[in-house]
């Protein structure tokens, strides 16, 4: 009974290794264990980091790696800012990023506003709910792909049910205007449920008695869901917005495999633009400056993050 | 807005962290929009300059 954790952990020990750990200090027995992780986080993240750094300068091309590497100083970054074809894969990416974060926070939060009321079966419909994130990328971008198929895909027969258009009059992934929306509808379908767990852990983070004071004070509905509901979610919101931000600003994989960047380079987002510039036209000192410049970016955007994030946690 | 600026005034890290958390945005924005190239152009040095203040300024005393 007597028996702590710390002391059966020290019976355990084999004598030998008790020995060689006696004469160690505290501060040598943590680096032991902290020592493998900060070596692989230097080995993996940090060392990748700062040769991507080093090669933005150079127009070094990892096809031709016998060939003499010249340094080019910023000249890779001044090519890459004065790019129109670049820039226009950064508008891209902008409008991806705007409408599936719309889209997502205002169904979201109407989804976590209706879980949040106590009705039967709110576990089941939570669950539901919940389904599409839990998929992954690859798969989603298959079966849409199906979804969307003119011939064949139910998506073109429900909106033919809505808008009496033939079904194979319009192509979702094939169309220039339709593509980049085909895109944000399947995002917004998968991540949703995501911005709705935060909605409704911020929802459920209101105590009662706000609401109860303010049903005394005969504050309607409406006024208590403006001057209490949205602002105590609002860092929640904020939180919701941020992580998707970062997330959809890297978005590579659902967008191969739903348009491949095209028709034409209509849906070519700055992730697929870089894939490209790197491992199809071999130019990797110019697409470790264009990494570079979407690296600073998210890290940018992560630093609001990690703020938003200690303001939610101040509460 | 006087509280903001004499936390610039005194070196405070919620005025910097705001300060550099707006020209991070700039930045971004200047990166996305779709209107004047030039914005594009030095939309890279606005994010790294913002980028850069807040890790300094992190290290800023609180209010």
């Amino acid at each position: 009974m007597n028996d702590s954790v710390a002391t059966r952990a020290a019976q355990a020990t084999p004598p030998g290794v008790a020995r060689r750990v006696k004469g160690l200090s505290d501060r040598a027995i943590a680096w032991i264990f902290v020592g493998p992780t900060i070596f692989l986080l230097l080995a993996i993240n940090i060392f990748p980091l700062i040769w991507t750094i080093r090669l933005s300068f150079t127009n070094f091309r990892a096809n031709r790696p016998n060939r003499e590497v010249e340094w080019v100083g910023l000249r890779n970054y001044e090519r890459i800012l004065g790019d129109s074809d670049i820039w226009l894969s950064m508008q891209a990416t902008a409008h991806f990023l705007i409408w599936t974060i719309v889209l997502q926070v205002l169904i979201g939060f109407t989804l976590a506003w209706l879980i949040n009321k106590k009705f039967r079966g709110n576990d089941l419909w939570t669950t539901i709910i919940v389904l599409p994130m839990m998929l992954s990328p690859a798969v989603v971008g298959n079966f849409w792909t199906f979804l969307y198929q003119p011939q064949i895909g139910l998506f073109n027969y429900v909106i033919t049910w809505f808008t009496g258009a033939d079904p194979s009059s319009f192509e979702m992934l094939g169309s220039v205007n339709l593509a980049p929306w085909s895109i944000i509808i399947v995002d917004t379908w998968m991540w949703t449920p995501f911005v709705m767990l935060i909605c409704l852990a911020g929802l459920r983070s209101i105590p009662d008695y706000i609401y109860e004071a303010a049903e005394i004070d005969r504050a309607s509905k409406l006024r208590q869901f403006f001057t209490i509901t949205l602002p105590m979610v609002l860092p929640f919101l904020m939180l919701a917005v941020l992580f998707r931000g970062i997330e959809n600003f890297k978005m590579f994989d659902l967008v191969v495999q739903l348009t491949g960047g095209g028709p034409g380079s209509i849906t070519e987002l700055a992730s697929i633009n870089l894939k490209r510039e790197a491992f199809e036209k071999w130019r990797t000192g110019y697409s470790s400056a264009f990494a570079i410049i979407l690296f600073v970016t998210v890290f940018g955007l992560a630093s609001i993050y990690v703020k938003a994030l200690n303001k939610v946690k101040e509460r | 807005m006087t509280h903001f600026f004499s936390g610039l005034f005194r070196f405070r890290r919620g005025a910097w962290e705001a300060l550099a958390t707006v020209i991070i945005a700039i930045g971004v924005f200047m990166l996305m929009q779709p209107f004047v190239m030039w914005a594009y152009t030095y939309s890279f040095i606005t994010t790294l300059i913002g980028t850069l203040m807040f890790i300094i300024v992190s290290h800023f005393p609180s209010d």
